[in-house]
């Protein structure tokens, strides 16, 4: 027995949940989710198949890996053919491929050092014990990992760490929000919120999507229980024409988020512009550090080669990723587009909406 | 990116906690969060503790179909 | 001396003592004290199956076994589960200049016992030395011979739709259990590698029960991964039922941190059998009352539907598809 896991997947309190979904469930809704963890959870359980057939359930932007754009992933390829550099990375980016077909996977095999970690701690400890190398952390992620890595920067600087960088990579999400969420191509009844990006940043950034643009938010967590609740609650809500934010995540959510977490991230990044793949450049979405810690910036210590980056013609990642399109109106999906040779980035994660549909079918 | 596991706080050694996730031990960083204790459940993330559980709210879902169903 | 040297592999003094002192002294028997240059074996009158693989694990010791260990039993079940009692093993080590010759010797010696546990005679071996870095510390190479059983004829073709699918165990130990091991990703586990000869309760399962119609053992890429190779270009769908999959605690709770998913992570004492459902209760029963097949459970069944396709019922009722994976499953945190 998982505490805190298992009996949020009991199936007869899933199964009730469902029941009573369908039984208010009149109008036709969509839903967005812009988590890839809510993704995943959502296709592995099956949950779209369980609430009746008026609600659909679309992915947004919310897998880092799937918005990080062919040029960071060029920048990081080339970063890993520089002799003494080593390259470390969460799993998620290591078939991730950048112009050319070219990923890590295929770096390595060529001879490039290159570690999957599971945490920025691990880095500091590879550093730490191999002296002459350069150990690069690929920082990828939301507001839910950065605090980590600003605590790493802070420790590798009370270290006097000196063999310790990183590629600030990480992307907020409030600004990518305002982007998805106020374009009128975007059409949704429903939004349900980041887990554990919310854990760390707090519950303020969805006042806008409620106030201005009238659509209910319920902050989610992960088990399917948590989920079906949360499309009950914003399936009552938008039956009811009411735009409210529920947190229904209170066991890991406080409104006012992870207040230590978030005093490090400011000491450590200040914000600036990022490239969503798919979406295009979006201000303020992005982290760079600040000038204090600056000497951990890869791109100021390191002389990277330039790649001219070319992304896929006809793929619709921009579309899918908006919840405008879905998997299935790509011409790409399955036929030239697999996980194992993905063209864009809904397919290059494995939570990626493509990769999810491709991997769990329908 | 939200991948992140529940567990027990067994033992605290300066700034680390060793966790606990049904027989699984794990040390985790406490850079980023207040004042952790041993015996509390606290949420891990690529290595770190990101919050605690806060456990008198485990119950929401099951609150909350309750108070539905004593308003109807 | 206490490293293996280039000299250990030059055929020379060295190596006879290295062969003496390590290999014999643990491996020792009448065919390989002959010291030819191959091993006369007796005849058979029946089919002979006859395998391959190659061992290269990394930690070469890990909770519940090694690679010495491994490469006995990887062969033996290969051969177990077509239906073939193992005979004969072969062995071939590549070892790296600097090899702690301690190391070694665990590993030969543990290779010796679950020789004699799984019944299978070592009778030829080779060994050479190659320069630091020239390979990963040690690989090993084992081919073994078995003979196929009377009566005995297991293939993906007797398939057909309604047999049972079997699990002999809970899934993911192995996996775990070298996991937990690996830098950067330590963590302390309760997981133990399940890695074991499963020739002795197989051929009990092939004499005591007439419709086994296929096995095969659920190595690297998990249950998932073989369910997917069986079913590829048939005619026939698999349904698997996600609850009545056996995992242990200890390996959810390592998926659970990691992002991984059990059915995809390699086990090494666990074999997969499709078989005619009026047979799964004694089946169950066989393997139950063994060592080896505790755990057994019965998980699923092939459908008529879904042709050339693996799926799976989660416990809430829907179902989804149950692919391959294009890489080996990676830790993620995403």
């Amino acid at each position: 027995m998982l505490k805190f896991i298992d009996e949020y997947r009991d199936k007869g309190l899933c199964a009730d949940i469902a029941e009573k979904i369908k039984a208010i469930s009149k109008k036709r809704l969509k839903i967005m989710e812009v988590c890839g963890g809510h993704t995943m959870a959502i296709r592995k359980n099956g949950i779209h198949k369980l609430i009746g057939d008026n609600i659909k359930l679309i992915s947004g932007p919310g897998c880092p890996v799937c918005v990080t754009s062919i040029e960071d992933i060029d920048l990081v390829l080339a970063l890993s053919r520089i002799e003494s550099v080593v390259i470390c990375t969460f799993g998620d980016l290591f078939n991730v491929p950048g112009t050319g077909s070219v990923t890590l996977d295929k770096q390595r095999a060529e001879g490039a050092d290159i570690r999957i970690v599971y945490s920025v701690k691990d880095v500091i400890e590879f550093a730490k014990a191999e002296r002459k190398k350069k150990f690069v952390f690929i920082s990828i992620g939301f507001e839910t990992t950065a605090p980590t890595v600003a605590a790493a920067i802070v420790q590798a600087d009370r270290d006097g760490l000196d063999n310790f960088y990183i590629l600030p990579l990480n992307k907020t999400m409030p600004r990518a929000l305002k982007a998805i969420l106020e374009d009128s191509r975007t059409d949704i009844d429903g939004l349900i919120c980041p887990g554990h990006v919310s854990t760390i940043a707090g519950t303020d950034m969805y006042n806008f999507i409620v106030d201005k643009l009238r659509i209910p938010c319920c902050v989610t967590g992960f088990e399917p229980s948590d989920i079906l609740t949360s499309i009950y609650i914003l399936t009552e809500l938008a039956e009811t024409s009411q735009a409210k934010l529920v947190n229904a995540y209170k066991r890991a959510v406080r409104a006012q988020g992870n207040e230590k977490a978030l005093r490090i991230m400011e000491k450590v990044f200040k914000p600036s512009d990022a490239k969503w793949r798919g979406l295009g450049n979006i201000p303020e979405s992005g982290l760079m550090l600040k000038d204090e810690y600056s000497r951990f910036d890869a791109l100021n210590t390191f002389n990277i080669e330039k790649v001219v980056s070319m992304s896929e013609k006809e793929c619709i990642c921009g579309d899918i990723l908006r919840g405008a399109k879905v998997p299935s109106d790509c011409k790409l999906f399955k036929d030239i587009c697999t996980p194992s040779d993905p063209r864009g980035a809904c397919m290059v994660s494995s939570e990626g909406s493509c990769a999810a549909a491709h991997r769990y079918g329908d | 990116m939200c991948w992140s596991v529940p567990g027990k706080i067994l033992d605290i050694k300066e700034n680390i906690a060793t966790v606990e996730i049904s027989g699984l031990k794990k040390d985790v960083g406490l850079d980023i969060i207040d004042d952790p204790k041993v015996g509390e459940y606290v949420i891990v993330h690529a290595g770190y503790a990101i919050q605690k559980v806060d456990e008198e709210s485990a119950n929401f879902t099951i609150d909350f179909f309750k108070g539905k169903h004593n308003n109807a | 001396m206490s490293k293996i040297t280039l000299a250990h592999g030059s055929g020379g003094t060295l190596t006879q003592e290295l062969i003496e002192s390590v290999f014999f002294k643990f491996l020792g028997n009448k065919f390989l004290s002959k010291n030819d240059d191959s091993a006369i074996l007796p005849g058979e009158a029946a089919n002979i199956a006859f395998t391959t693989d190659s061992f290269v694990i990394k930690p070469f010791f890990f909770p519940g076994g090694d690679i010495g260990k491994l490469s006995i039993c990887g062969t033996v079940n290969d051969l177990a589960v077509n239906g073939a009692t193992p005979k004969y093993i072969s062995c071939g080590f590549i070892l790296e200049e600097g090899l702690d010759i301690e190391d070694l010797r665990k590993i030969v010696e543990s290779m010796a016992h679950c020789a004699k546990v799984a019944g299978v005679d070592i009778v030829c071996g080779d060994t050479k030395v190659v320069e630091k870095n020239g390979v990963d510390s040690i690989f090993i190479n084992t081919s073994g011979i078995g003979v196929l059983r009377d009566g005995v004829h297991l293939s993906v073709d007797n398939i057909s739709v309604g047999d049972k699918v079997i699990v002999t165990g809970n899934l993911g130990d192995h996996g775990i259990a070298v996991l937990s091991k690996r830098k950067g990703l330590e963590f302390e586990s309760e997981s133990i590698s399940d890695c074991a000869p499963l020739n002795h309760m197989l051929k009990t399962l092939t004499d005591s029960v007439e419709g086994v119609k296929f096995m095969r053992d659920a190595t690297r890429g998990g249950v998932a991964t073989t369910l997917n190779e069986i079913v590829k270009h048939k005619d026939f769908g698999i349904m698997i039922e996600e609850e009545k999959v056996p995992v242990l605690d200890s390996v959810r709770s390592a998926c659970e941190l990691l992002g991984l998913d059990p059915l995809y992570i390699a086990n090494e004492g666990k074999a997969l059998i499709i078989i005619d459902k009026k047979c799964e209760a004694k089946a169950l029963e066989i393997l139950g009352s063994n060592e080896y097949g505790r755990n057994a459970a019965s998980i699923g069944e092939i459908t008529q539907d879904n042709q050339d396709m693996v799926c799976l019922r989660t416990p809430l009722g829907a179902t989804r598809v149950l692919g391959l994976l294009s890489a080996d499953p990676i830790p993620r945190i995403c």
